[in-house]
């Protein structure tokens, strides 16, 4: 199960989506904000090929119907099933409004790492490359530090990035972060947060654009 | 295309050395009858071109247990900490594509194209080695078509030409593998007459298909089930 603090990053993550969006939500905190979506309000698109995602009951899970983390989920009204082919030229060719995305580190570029980590022996992409050079707009959903107390927003990555385009919002469970003419600002703090956690928690450089 | 009556006379045509695609997303669109006979066939040296790699002495996890895998292309082998030791102990190569990459390429491998161009993954370590080219100011990266000497897919119901349909998100990988091995062999749940399946709701025509056998296992609630 969730925490409450990734439950109010993805609360928040959802705040930022718009009427009739297409989104696509990858694997951990991202999955959380379908919880947070009004019915209707946006069409959920997964890449493993299926638009209009929704929540499914115990009682109605058909193993077939499964989203990008491979969970159970449901079909809405509407709904619609492609190969990957298909899904992917969604993805790259423009198609997706929004991506959510989890991330490992971001730098004051707002550029991402989330797939690999030096001397782990994980291997695996996925989709993440993709949804970053193909959505309209990129939001990043991470605790603000790692297990360690570590920053996780930083001057540069240090682990392999995913590409080189920049993310346009960071939100974390301390603040939330937009990505404006190549400078990160913060924007926002999150409840219960104050300005000197965030600044003595994050390794970049940003503005501060509290109102 | 022709029925046969079970996974191990469909597979016989499996050599070592060869290139085998494998739908699936997971277990979800997976040969899992096609899978399981597979990895009991006395072939080595396979180059094996699937999104994942099974789990842990599961699936495709026990080709690589047997040591069958020289050479595995797919996204996302984190499902299987086997995969990873067993690159780092040298004894298998990889090649990992983003998913999107991997779909295309074998999207291409059936349609007679030869490479293309992604933005996918330029700037990143994957894009290593790879020639890069600029279009409309951005920059792009060459990726070659992927293809197979045989292809093994699942797909929901076949008629008695060959023809398919899906059911839902099992269909992922599958049809575009169908395109693109030189033979395809399909395992089912059900075969009907042609004339059967609605004409415009065939995802697959006959021609892609070589192949078809009845599914003796089945992906439910509870997990994978024998039938039949």
């Amino acid at each position: 199960m969730a925490n409450p603090i990734q439950e109010a990053i993805a609360k928040r993550a959802a705040q930022e989506l718009e009427q009739g969006q297409i989104v696509n939500l990858g694997i951990g905190i991202p999955t959380l904000v379908a919880n947070y979506v009004e019915h209707n309000h946006v069409y959920l698109h997964t890449e493993n090929g299926m638009l209009g995602v929704e929540d499914v009951t115990e009682e109605d899970i058909d193993p077939n119907i499964v989203n990008a983390g491979k969970f159970a989920v449901g079909e809405a009204i509407g709904a619609s099933y492609f190969d990957s082919a298909a899904s992917f030229a969604m993805i790259r060719g423009g198609h997706v409004d929004v991506a959510i995305l989890g991330v490992l580190q971001v730098d004051e570029q707002a550029r991402i790492a989330n797939w690999a980590v030096p001397g782990k022996n994980i291997i695996g992409v996925g989709g993440a490359m993709d949804l970053l050079v193909g959505a309209r707009k990129v939001i990043v959903t991470t605790t603000h530090t790692s297990k360690d107390g570590k920053s996780k927003i930083l001057k540069e990555c240090n682990y392999p990035i995913t590409s080189t385009r920049s993310v346009d919002t960071i939100i974390t469970d301390l603040a939330v972060f937009k990505y404006i003419d190549g400078q990160l600002h913060l924007v926002e703090l999150m409840p219960g947060a104050d300005l000197k956690t965030v600044e003595a928690n994050t390794e970049a450089t940003f503005i501060n654009s509290l109102k | 295309m022709k029925i046969y009556n079970s996974a191990e006379e469909a597979l016989e045509c499996v050599q070592s050395g060869q290139t085998i695609m494998v739908g699936g997303f997971g277990l979800v669109g997976g040969p899992l009858t096609l899978i399981d006979t597979l990895v009991e066939l006395e072939v080595n040296d396979l180059t094996i071109i699937s999104n994942n790699l099974g789990e842990q002495g599961k699936g495709l996890g026990k080709l690589l247990e047997q040591k069958k895998v020289k050479k595995a292309i797919g996204s996302y082998f984190t499902g299987n900490r086997d995969v990873g030791d067993a690159f780092q102990r040298g004894e298998i190569e990889i090649e990992l594509l983003p998913q999107g990459t991997l779909a295309e390429s074998i999207r291409a491998g059936g349609a007679g194209i030869a490479g293309y161009y992604t933005k996918t993954s330029f700037g990143t370590n994957l894009a290593k080695g790879k020639e890069t080219k600029m279009f409309k100011g951005e920059e792009y990266v060459l990726e070659e078509a992927l293809q197979a000497d045989v292809a093994i897919i699942r797909a929901y119901k076949a008629d008695t030409l060959g023809n398919l349909v899906y059911y839902k998100t099992a269909r992922n990988f599958n049809p575009l593998m169908a395109t693109a091995a030189k033979t395809v062999i399909v395992e089912v749940e059900e075969i009907v007459e042609a004339g059967e399946l609605k004409s415009d709701e065939i995802a697959t025509p006959h021609l892609f298909v070589d192949r078809v056998i009845l599914a003796k296992k089945i992906l439910t609630k509870e997990g994978v089930i024998e039938h039949g």
